[in-house]
């Protein structure tokens, strides 16, 4: 039984990856009516983690997985337990509406499959990365949300827009994800432990660790940037250039509350502890009160509602690291609650956009009649974002407020922060949900009517849920808030909070904010004024910053290639024999292992002539008037070592050095006749000492290495062994042979396929020379760059 | 170099160098030889056929692009290597046979096969830039 869940939980894992496949073929069929189709996807993992409820509910959890690296404890392996069960729900459940949506959102729209593709993939990311349990696989999925988010924003690629967000969210969120790789990899080194279902037993080891604070910091910066937390919030906005399915979905249940689930994941580990219950809150309220304090001055509902994303997160971030039972009961009632009306809100926003052409706050009215469906669901949906019974938000906001209200000092200011932020989400939730339904008709680019049953069907789920889930609380926190606050307080945890009145502190601090709400949206245009007066005196935010720091980036790397690539064959060689010449010198000269004077060896008349030869060689070689004389010159030593070669007893050696130095002198002669060179050598007498310098440095450093190798007892091991088996074992005679082919074949194998690519890759220089002799001819590599680019402007044209 | 004795030597010297590199090859298993010493061989042959009667001569004598000569020895040296896996040995174990034609036994083995592809993938990439350096038509 056991087994065959777990298999099926596989298969849920994969059913997104098979979404993507198979969604551009579908919607090429059926068009935007795929949406049904493709929706059943998510719905039968969807189903499938429901069934899991019951289970987890009764305190089980499901692990399962495969080895990938047994030798290195890697595995491919999940952990279903409160947490991950109730965000793989969200994320299934809400992406079965999204798919819906978007198929009436981008209904027409040419790339509609893979749009679909791209939501799929990302689903399948996300899903993986709540359920992950081993670190590998929790990174890989953490970054695998980065890209498929990156496609998602970037997804009308036309739009200079779309594509600054969408690096911009990439470079912020993969930053994050390096720093939550090392965090990680720092937990793994300090603990021993790889997968997160031990290490939740672990906690004590962590704290105590000397590295627990370096690790904390490491992970929250990952957490921090994927969450928007301030400073990194900027990116989140900018992402509203995506399609509003990407927006619903990405920006209220799924990716931006990774952060969050991190945090939460880990808060049985590394909670508890005073830099978790000082840099979380902080962090958090900051966020918080920047997120509202900037919706306020929006007048565009989907930038309206990306502000308070980020204000929401920084509650839960807050919330998260608050410490006490209570706070994280609040934690897990706000996620849940927000998942459900900041996706339903998001997508009667894009309802609104889709049907009436704008999403201007100041020119949107009186829709009421037109889109009555709408307009209730984006009620249903604001009564929980502000707070209000019956809905699932007001639950989750008495027990923040319950969680919340304590006498210290930190817990005052937190409550005051959390009173002014509920208050503006009030009255944005209600500006965004109220405010384009009432008052006088204006006049709106199209004329609004109401959307058809795939727009409305996922915002009014999801806000009908945020109702029924308050109105039968009991059975809810049973099976999803209490078996997730268990899972982030890392102990057993009963939530009890429901709609019947409880006259109380919470309920006091309810009304308060209720009252500030209503305030500041009567008075939303002073507000927004207000806003917009004070961002001005503080000059250019984090955003402005960040374009500042690409564009440093980018100074900083082509500076760096001019300084590394100065496009002149002279320096390369130059720096590569000065480090050549070093490398051989100086390591033998700090050991003190510099050769013994060689003896004088015995030489014969014939091999002294020989000698006496490669000598005469060299010689030519540094004082040929012309080049074609040194180029030969340099043959004759080489022929004469090949000679030697021969007389102490390496035929093979010598032929092949026979064959190289004819071929060497026949290429050298070659490229020096298509070189634009003067034939004979005009350098200043101050570089030609140089070079002699460091061309005598080099000689020496190499004689230098050879004579100690040789000094050195030799070991015959390995000859003998060659010796031995060669005719045996290989049945040839010739041992180097042997070696080359058999032995060591696999050696040659690589040898002669580098062999291959190197000729592949000289034809093609030869090639680009020939075609552009000219342009290579001055050596100028901005003049090249230059031309190149011209080149391909006409080849595009 | 273009003189009258050069250009109407080369081709025979040419003939004779490659006839001369197959038999460096083929001899290489048990006397001083081999793919590596035959393909520089073959490579000089060409180059030396080709300052004398021009690229575009050798080009036609040798039929394929010299870097397809060079593909095709890449692959001939890993099918060798892969043949070993084939008959259930470790990669590029060598197996050898030895049919009777003509009635002489003639050892043949992947270890050879391996080696003919040595050969090909240094004639060809060598030749690839020798010839494309001695072209000098197209600039």
């Amino acid at each position: 039984m056991a087994a065959a869940a777990a298999g099926l939980t596989f298969l849920a894992l994969c059913l997104p990856f098979l979404g993507a496949l198979i969604a551009p073929v579908v919607v090429r069929r059926l068009g935007h009516n795929a949406a049904w189709l493709l929706a059943l996807l998510p719905g039968f993992a969807f189903l499938h983690f429901a069934s899991l409820l019951p289970t987890v509910a009764a305190g089980r959890v499901q692990l399962g997985g495969f080895d990938w690296v047994p030798s290195l404890d890697l595995r491919f392996s999940w952990l279903i337990d409160g947490l991950s069960l109730t965000f793989a729900l969200l994320i299934t459940g809400i992406g079965t509406l999204i798919v819906l949506y978007a198929g009436g959102y981008l209904k027409g729209h040419v790339d509609l499959g893979r749009f679909f593709s791209f939501i799929f993939l990302f689903m399948g990311s996300m899903l993986g990365l709540v359920v992950s349990d081993s670190f590998l696989t929790l990174f890989v999925f953490w970054e695998l949300t980065s890209i498929t988010s990156f496609l998602l924003i970037g997804f009308d690629h036309h739009r200079e827009a779309s594509r600054r967000a969408a690096l911009q969210a990439l470079v912020v969120t993969g930053g994050g994800g390096l720093l939550l790789l090392a965090g990680l990899l720092l937990i793994w080194q300090v603990t021993g432990i790889g997968a997160m279902s031990n290490l939740l037993k672990a906690g004590d080891i962590m704290r105590a660790s000397p590295f627990y604070l370096a690790a904390l910091i490491l992970v929250l910066g990952g957490a921090f940037t994927k969450s928007a937390q301030f400073p990194f919030h900027f990116w989140l906005p900018n992402a509203m250039e995506a399609p509003t399915p990407v927006s619903a979905y990405l920006h209220s249940a799924t990716m931006v509350k990774a952060g969050v689930y991190l945090l939460m994941r880990l808060n049985p580990v590394m909670g508890g502890t005073m830099a978790w219950q000082t840099i979380l809150p902080a962090f958090g309220a900051a966020t918080l009160l920047v997120g509202t304090l900037l919706a306020i001055r929006q007048t565009d509902l989907k930038l309206k509602l990306a502000y308070t994303t980020v204000s929401s997160l920084g509650l839960l971030v807050m919330l998260t690291g608050f410490g006490t039972d209570y706070a994280v009961e609040a934690a897990v009632l706000y996620l849940v609650a927000h998942s459900l009306f900041k996706g339903a809100l998001f997508m009667v926003a894009g309802i609104v956009d889709h049907e009436t052409g704008t999403r201007d706050i100041t020119r949107l009215g009186g829709l009421r009649s037109a889109m009555p469906l709408t307009f209730a669901t984006a009620l249903a949906a604001a009564v929980s974002m502000g707070g209000l019974p019956p809905a699932f938000g007001f639950l989750a906001k008495e027990e923040i407020y319950a969680a919340l209200a304590q006498s210290s000092p930190a817990a005052i200011i937190l409550t005051i922060i959390a009173v002014a932020g509920n208050a503006l989400m009030f009255a944005i939730a209600f500006a965004v949900a109220l405010k384009p339904f009432i008052g006088p008709r204006t006049e709106t680019p199209h004329q609004p009517h109401e959307a058809p049953p795939l727009l409305w069907l996922g915002p009014a789920v999801l806000a009908l849920l945020g109702l029924l889930s308050a109105l039968f609380s009991a059975p809810w926190h049973a099976y999803v808030s209490s078996p997730m606050a268990s899972a982030v307080g890392g102990k057993a945890l009963e939530i009890s909070v429901s709609l019947s009145p409880h006259i109380g502190l919470p309920l006091a601090l309810s009304l308060v904010t209720v009252l500030i709400g209503i305030l500041v949206y009567w008075q939303l245009d002073r507000a927004r004024f207000l806003m917009s007066v004070v961002l001005r005196a503080f000059g250019p935010g984090p955003d402005r910053g960040f374009d500042g720091f690409i564009f440093g980036l980018v100074r900083l790397s082509h500076g760096v290639s001019r300084l590394l690539q100065p496009g002149r064959l002279e320096i390369y060689v130059t720096v590569t024999f000065l480090c050549l010449a070093a490398m051989l010198l100086i390591p033998p000269m700090i050991h003190g292992e510099l050769p013994a004077m060689p003896a004088w060896p015995n030489l014969q008349w014939h091999e002294a002539t020989i000698f006496l030869i490669a000598v005469i060689g060299v010689t030519a070689v540094v004082f040929a008037r012309d080049r074609l004389t040194a180029i030969v010159s340099l043959g004759i030593q080489g022929f004469a070592v090949a000679v030697i070669f021969l007389l102490f007893g390496a035929p093979d050696l010598s032929f092949t050095q026979f064959m190289v130095e004819t071929l060497a002198v026949v290429i050298l002669a070659l490229v020096m006749t298509r070189l634009r060179l003067s034939p004979s050598d005009r350098r200043p007498p101050l570089a030609r000492i140089a070079h002699a310098v460091l061309a005598t440095a080099c000689g020496s450093g190499f004689a230098l290495l050879l004579l100690k190798v040789t000094q050195a007892p030799f070991d015959l091991t390995l000859t003998a062994f060659f010796n031995q088996y060669s005719k045996l074992i290989a049945h040839g005679d010739n041992v180097v042979n042997v070696i080359i082919v058999d032995f060591r074949g696999t050696d040659t194998l690589g040898e002669i396929a580098v062999v291959a690519i190197t000729g592949l890759a000289i034809l093609a220089l030869i090639r680009i020379r020939a075609g552009g002799e000219r342009k290579l001819a001055t050596n100028d590599p901005d003049l090249e760059e230059k031309l190149g680019f011209e080149e391909g402007m006409e080849a595009k044209r | 170099m273009n003189t009258l004795i050069f250009r109407t030597a080369a081709p025979f010297l040419t003939a004779l160098m490659l006839l001369f590199s197959v038999f460096v090859l083929l001899r290489g298993h048990n006397e001083p030889g081999g793919g590596f010493i035959g393909g520089l061989i073959a490579a000089s042959a060409l180059a030396i056929y080709g300052i004398a009667c021009g690229v575009t001569a050798v080009r036609r004598a040798i039929v394929f692009h010299p870097l397809s000569i060079a593909g095709f020895g890449l692959l001939a040296a890993t099918i060798a290597g892969i043949l070993s896996l084939l008959a259930g040995v470790p990669f590029m174990t060598g197996l050898w046979i030895y049919p009777h034609l003509f009635g002489v036994e003639v050892p043949l083995s992947t270890v050879m096969l391996f080696d003919t592809g040595v050969y090909l993938v240094v004639v060809g990439a060598i030749t690839s830039i020798a010839l494309a350096l001695e072209e000098r038509e197209v600039d």
